[in-house]
């Protein structure tokens, strides 16, 4: 018996939150998020099913409560905007270089600075190139519709558990306010027994203390880790995940993800109407990022847009992959504004190679 | 000593419509418009302009400081 | 008497302040941002201090404090306006420097930077709004908000057990060396109003002494976060608020009012 919800994208991550049998969320008011820790106040998810719900005094209180929280093996997840998830920084570098599992929810508003509250996905450089000192990565989920967003925490936690890694949700203000059908994930049990080889959860007979620290004096210790962070993070190539949409036949592929995908899916259908054949790829995985896929495009194809609403940040992605092959253009939408399905159609009129 | 006389201007625009001033005025000379003005507010005027004393407490706690008081003392 | 003998030049005895812009101010109807903001405009020019002053705005409602204000302003990401104010006053120690921060801004995630500048003694003013709520973002629960108190975040009330109880960071901060004068204020009333804008005065003048840091707090009122007209918030903020959040001066010369 499915059960379906018409709700916000942000109530959806919260309610995917309790559903997924989280053990705790820690976060700070900023706008355009607020409603996913008002929503987890309103369900008393302590009484549902035990979950913490914590508002902390900062988002850098919040993201070392995080820190402190999945070292003890348990699932724990926050929410923040741009601003916010910069402060967050510091701490993700030491989740991610302690290789504890958690999951980090970033609705993208414009910036830089404090920005708009307007919708953006400005930040996909923090977030897939490092944002926070050091050699590591995030696992980075961009979901596109609020059913992404429901399914997508549970996801994140199975890829964060998997990889023990941060695992990102990357959204953006306009999916984080829309409202859409969503059918929500049944209730999970919370986990009650932790991995012992690492968790902090108190040192038994049976075992060595453990230690969570990202500290490595040791210049060779440092070296090895490094060096099994890189074939971690190599290794997540197999969970790459996008969607095609009208590509087999394409001459021209627009590269989107979020809502910008959304709205080519319209410039495809409007494409297409004019007798183009215009595809689309839509990453949902942005690290992963589906390379391999746009390198196997590129032998077939005539040119590739890169569709964002930024001034030029995934499109370094594409044209790595497409490696010189064919052109890659780039349509950017800045400053909290949203392109509309014509203003995207006239740049791919302008670039696109096969003619009428 | 007679009381002062006094009087005040609304700039009707900027008033919010608060209130504040109403039930802070000593006199009981403030009242609100049943008209709306531009942003639909109801707008603070001189309900009773002969209580006015110039006393400046509406001014004073208008949070907009949209009100301008005169007064004139008498002998 | 008629109405338009009244109303003449000669007997002009209030009006709006030329320090204030002539933008409409963004706060809500009845809110006390508007009121304070005027204040310290009103002590601004009567010092006749405009070309030496320079504001810090926050994060939070009066994240547009520099729209209103017409003295050269930086705006300071959320917490930060005390350090903000220190790199300035540092390096312009004849300058008047003030920042002008709310509940979240100054005791949540500013709370270091508040406690450092205080206990520095930096020579700034710093202007508390406390209204015990989030009122930009929605109506989140505030370091502020009081026990039992309905919030976006805490909408069965404050519960102290789980979420803290509110705490007064202003008599905190008055322990520390560094701070010279610190005081609660309101600004609901036309009395209060007169003693606040006194209070302004007095924490301004500080800055010329370069004794230490003036602090006053501002207890206020958010109706619309709080659901209530600005008339039942400002009795509601009378009857709750101030019982918590006494009225007066905490520290006056560098000496604490109540030892």
């Amino acid at each position: 018996m499915k059960e379906l919800a018409l709700m916000k994208g942000n109530e959806a991550i919260a309610e995917a939150a309790i559903r997924a049998g989280v053990d705790g969320y820690f976060g700070y008011p900023i706008t355009p998020q607020s409603e996913v820790m008002e929503y987890l106040m309103l369900q008393k998810p302590e009484e549902r099913t035990g979950m913490v719900v914590l508002q902390a005094e900062s988002e850098v209180a919040s993201i070392n409560m995080l820190y402190g929280a999945a070292g003890t093996g348990k699932k724990v997840m926050t929410s923040s905007s741009s601003p916010g998830i910069s402060l967050m920084q510091e701490g993700i570098s030491y989740i991610a270089g302690a290789e504890l599992p958690c999951v980090i929810v970033n609705v993208v508003r414009g910036g830089p600075g404090l920005g708009t509250i307007q919708p953006s996905q400005a930040d996909y450089f923090q977030s897939t190139k490092g944002g926070g000192h050091g050699d590591y990565r995030l696992i980075v989920l961009a979901p596109a519709s609020v059913q992404e967003m429901a399914d997508f925490v549970d996801l994140g936690f199975e890829l964060a558990f998997k990889y023990r890694n941060p695992a990102l949700i990357l959204t953006d203000g306009l999916i984080g306010q829309m409202m859409e059908k969503v059918e929500l994930p049944p209730q999970k049990e919370r986990v009650s027994e932790f991995d012992q080889s690492w968790v902090t959860t108190g040192k038994t007979k049976d075992r060595e203390r453990n230690i969570i620290t990202s500290l490595n004096l040791d210049p060779d210790l440092q070296y090895e880790h490094n060096l099994k962070l890189k074939a971690k993070y190599d290794s997540m190539e197999q969970d790459v995940m996008f969607e095609k949409i009208q590509c087999d036949d394409a001459d021209f592929i627009l590269v989107a993800y979020g809502s910008s995908a959304r709205i080519c899916q319209k410039v495809v259908e409007l494409a297409r109407s004019k007798g183009k054949k215009v595809g689309l790829l839509r990453p949902q995985t942005l690290f992963p990022f589906p390379g391999a896929e746009i390198t196997r495009m590129a032998r077939r194809v005539k040119g590739m847009m890169a569709v964002e609403l930024s001034s030029g940040q995934m499109v370094e992605d594409v044209k790595l992959a497409v490696n010189g092959r064919v052109p890659v253009y780039h349509y950017g939408m800045v400053g909290g504004k949203i392109h509309s399905p014509d203003d995207v159609i006239e740049a791919v009129e302008e670039k696109y190679i096969g003619g009428y | 000593m007679a009381k002062a006389k006094g009087a005040i201007v609304v700039d009707v625009e900027r008033c919010k419509g608060c209130q504040v001033c109403m039930v802070n005025c000593p006199t009981d000379t403030i009242g609100m418009a049943a008209e709306v003005n531009g942003k639909g507010y109801h707008y603070a005027y001189m309900k009773n302009p002969e209580s006015c004393t110039g006393c400046t407490n509406c001014a004073v706690v208008c949070p907009d400081g949209v009100i301008t008081v005169y007064r004139v003392k008498q002998n | 008497m008629e109405i338009k003998e009244i109303i003449r030049p000669e007997n002009l005895v209030y009006k709006r302040t030329p320090l204030l812009t002539d933008a409409n101010l963004s706060y809500c109807p009845g809110c006390g941002h508007g009121t304070i903001h005027r204040l310290i405009m009103e002590v601004v020019e009567e010092m006749g201090i405009q070309d030496d002053t320079i504001g810090i705005a926050p994060v939070g409602c009066a994240v547009l404090a520099y729209d209103f204000m017409d003295i050269d302003c930086s705006q300071a990401a959320h917490g930060r306006a005390p350090a903000v104010a220190t790199g300035i006053k540092r390096l312009w120690p004849d300058k008047y420097v003030f920042t002008y921060q709310g509940d979240g801004d100054l005791a949540a995630i500013g709370t270091g930077e508040t406690i450092h500048a205080c206990n520095r003694g930096e020579n700034i003013t710093i202007f508390f709004v406390n209204n015990g709520i989030y009122g930009m973002t929605g109506g989140q629960m505030a370091p502020t908000t009081l026990e039992g108190m309905k919030s976006s975040t805490s909408p069965y009330g404050r519960n102290n057990e789980t979420m803290g109880p509110p705490y007064k960071i202003t008599e905190m901060i008055a322990q520390l060396q560094g701070t010279y004068y610190v005081t609660r204020q309101a600004v609901h009333k036309p009395g209060p109003v007169r003693k606040a804008k006194k209070a302004i005065r007095k924490a301004l003048e500080i800055q010329k002494e370069k004794k230490g840091l003036s602090f006053i707090e501002f207890v206020s009122n958010c109706n619309s976060g709080w659901k209530m007209t600005p008339n039942d918030a400002n009795m509601w903020m009378e009857e709750h608020m101030f019982p918590f959040y006494p009225m007066g001066d905490i520290k006056v010369d560098g000496k604490l009012v109540n030892g």
